[in-house]
């Protein structure tokens, strides 16, 4: 608690004790009680009463202080002594309070991007020094060792050891790394000492980037953030003319009405005049729907894609990369006279020599070392394959021009992917399947999409016809379009476009990189695998620092529980202030109760938004 | 044009922080105002040799509005 709240507390402890005194002690007459009362109320208001002075002069009559001060100065002068007090005293507490609830939230949202690294260990003149990420220059070497966060972007120079990203991505399982790899700063380094020569300034370092873009969200206001502050413009004045013709009207009218009545009545109008409660529980439930998020490794650049997340009705995904793994893996082995391993042995020196991401492809399957003396006459036929002779044998690898054009009698594979034929020695000898395999998270998010009542979940790819096929038949997706160009996605997106309803919205999911006019022209464009990947990080809405489809379903959740939460709270304070004005206008509430029932909307609201936070994984 | 960060203090009412993001927004040589009440940021942008005379006249508006709020730059 820092200064202001604690002199905050002391005086309305003060007043309260005083107001109590008042009601123990019995004085002759009432001049003594009333004293005190007064003495009370300039104690805990005085603050209040000087801004309201501050700001008639400026010409801002419908700020809170001011109608706080017209409330109880007129409680005062129908002789409601007490009630001046009580009313005075309440909505400090409730100020008190609710400026507690929101620094604690601040502090919990906070404490899920705990992220920012206090001091680096930099090595100068031989020495390893203690500084502010801030003044370590590119090139510059620093040490980090077991349970320190890495400070900067890097490459290690020495040491391996697990990284803990969770922080980060959510991932909970620890990365391995080790001499040259490169290392985000945010990370948690687990076991062992690490050097790592910087290469990035804190200012663009990952951990930065990714603080700024979250701090930053709550800039980006929703529609109900605006809405409730169209509300609050119009809501103080018309309780204030409301509170005004209450006052007058009626002793005018009715033949015995009592003016001071009325008048207590039209004061407790004014105490539920201030739109507070409703302000602040807004972009708090935002705000946590954004750090709940966070905390699983999504990071919302606006409150703005929070909420219109919530109304995703078409998902349009990107196939490699995003649903498929993005990498060509040998599948499959259907080998005729020789054993698997031996027809991947062959295979893998036949094309040994080549660079093409086949060759890498049976280089990473194969995983052994490759005696690169037993291979010779190596020879590339164009569009075909490769020849070459392998341990004495001669070895035939490509597709099926290949095998016609040396007359080789084969079997036609049916399998979607790249195909290699292999002959030895003149005899066809099987085939291996190359192939991107589907995300096993991929099948979790289509049915998460599903749940989420988003009507349709879209594959645009340029990638071949029958392999497109066959993913979208085995995800169960809704529609796909295969061999498309950058400018056929852009057609495809725009005719989804229209197809979704007024307040539908569609998502357009992707890696980041070429898909920049599709992200800009969906709704909310999402990049995948953000981790390490700046493009992504700046062109997308969203930013998925894994490369888990699903986590991107899961925000659509938050997102919703988020909606349903602004919603109840805007009804519940809503009608709750109504009911006060209701009631108050016939005199069944008293002025005390009304400031109680006001503040009290305003905690039960803040902690209605720290809901968000307990999502469960 | 530059985006111009600044931390906000003792700005303690949401409704107070959406007045005083109204009134900044009435600047002319400043665009994109906003502050987010739970980050107690303010953000904008201005061209870079307009920082200061900007600065300034936010500086009055918020002496205007609401004279215990402090900026401080990040």
């Amino acid at each position: 608690m820092n200064r202001k709240r604690s002199k905050q507390l002391i005086t309305i402890i003060v007043s309260l004790l005083l107001v109590i005194i008042s009601l123990l002690l019995k004085f002759d007459g009432e001049l003594y009680h009333n004293i005190l009362y007064v003495v009370a109320y300039i104690i805990v208001g005085y603050e209040i009463v000087l801004k309201a002075v501050r700001n008639i002069f400026k010409g801002k009559v419908f700020d809170e202080n001011f109608l706080m001060t017209v409330a109880t100065t007129g409680a005062f002068c129908i002789g409601e002594f007490p009630e001046a007090v009580a009313v005075m005293l309440f909505y400090q507490v409730g100020e008190l309070f609710q400026n507690y609830a929101v620094d604690k939230s601040r502090g919990y949202v906070a404490s899920l991007m705990d992220i920012r690294p206090d001091y680096a260990n930099v090595y100068r003149k031989d020495e390893i020094e203690r500084v502010d990420p801030d003044e370590i220059n590119i090139g510059e070497v620093i040490l980090v060792k077991p349970g320190e966060k890495i400070p900067l972007d890097g490459i290690i120079v020495e040491g391996e050891s697990m990284l803990d990203t969770v922080a980060l991505t959510g991932e909970v399982v620890p990365r391995k790394v080790g001499l040259n790899d490169e290392v985000l700063s945010g990370c948690i380094n687990n076991d062992g000492i690490l050097k790592i020569k910087v290469n990035k300034e804190f200012g663009e370092s990952t951990v930065s980037k990714i603080l700024d873009l979250v701090e930053n969200a709550g800039t980006r206001k929703s529609k109900s953030e605006n809405f409730i502050s169209k509300f609050a413009k119009y809501y103080t004045p018309i309780v204030v003319i409301v509170a005004v013709a209450l006052a007058v009207i009626p002793s005018l009218v009715i033949e015995d009405a009592v003016f001071t009545d009325w008048l207590y009545r039209a004061l407790s109008f004014l105490v539920v005049s201030c739109p507070c409660a409703l302000v602040i529980s807004i972009p708090l439930s935002f705000f946590g729907g954004i750090g709940a998020a966070s905390k699983m490794g999504v990071l919302i650049k606006g409150s703005n894609y929070l909420e219109a997340l919530a109304g995703t009705e078409i998902v349009v995904c990107d196939k490699t990369g995003t649903l498929t793994e993005g990498v060509f893996k040998v599948q499959k082995i259907d080998s005729i006279g020789y054993s698997d391993d031996d027809l991947l042995r062959y295979a893998t020196y036949t094309e040994s020599f080549s660079n093409h991401p086949i060759s890498l492809s049976l280089k990473q399957a194969y995983n052994k070392e490759i005696n690169e003396k037993l291979v010779t006459k190596t020879q590339e036929i164009s569009g075909q394959g490769v020849l070459a002779k392998v341990d004495g044998k001669m070895v035939l690898v490509g597709n099926e021009k290949l095998m016609k054009e040396y007359n080789i009698k084969f079997q036609k594979s049916k399998e979607t992917g790249t195909t290699l034929y292999i002959a030895i020695n003149d005899e066809f000898a099987g085939t291996i399947l190359i192939a991107d395999k589907i995300k096993k998270d991929s099948y979790k998010a289509i049915k998460l999409f599903k749940n989420s009542n988003v009507k349709k979940v879209v594959m645009l790819t340029g990638d071949r016809e029958n392999i497109s096929e066959s993913v979208a038949n085995e995800l169960d997706l809704d529609e796909y379009h295969a061999e498309l160009l950058p400018q056929d996605k852009v057609y495809w997106v725009e005719k989804l476009m229209r197809q979704k309803s007024s307040v539908g919205k569609l998502i357009f999911v992707g890696d980041g990189i070429n898909d920049a006019p599709v992200l800009a022209l969906s709704d909310i464009g999402v990049a995948m695998g953000g981790l390490g990947s700046d493009a992504a990080i700046e062109a997308a809405d969203v930013v998925i620092m894994t490369d888990e489809p699903s986590k991107i379903a899961n925000s659509v959740q938050i997102s919703k529980k988020t909606m349903r939460i602004v919603r109840q709270n805007i009804v519940f304070a809503i009608a709750v202030k109504i009911a006060v004005l209701i009631l108050s206008s016939l005199g069944f509430v008293s002025m005390w109760a009304a400031v109680f029932a006001d503040v009290g909307v305003s905690v039960l609201a803040i902690i209605n938004a720290l809901r968000i936070l307990r999502i469960k994984k | 044009m530059k985006t111009y960060k600044f931390k906000i203090k003792n700005l303690d009412c949401a409704n107070c922080a959406n007045e005083l993001e109204k009134s900044l927004q009435k600047i002319d040589i400043i665009e994109n105002v906003s502050i987010s009440f739970m980050m107690q940021k303010l953000i904008f942008e201005c061209a870079e040799e307009n920082k200061e005379q900007a600065l300034e006249k936010i500086r009055k508006v918020i002496k205007k509005e609401e004279p215990d709020v402090q900026l401080e730059e990040v």
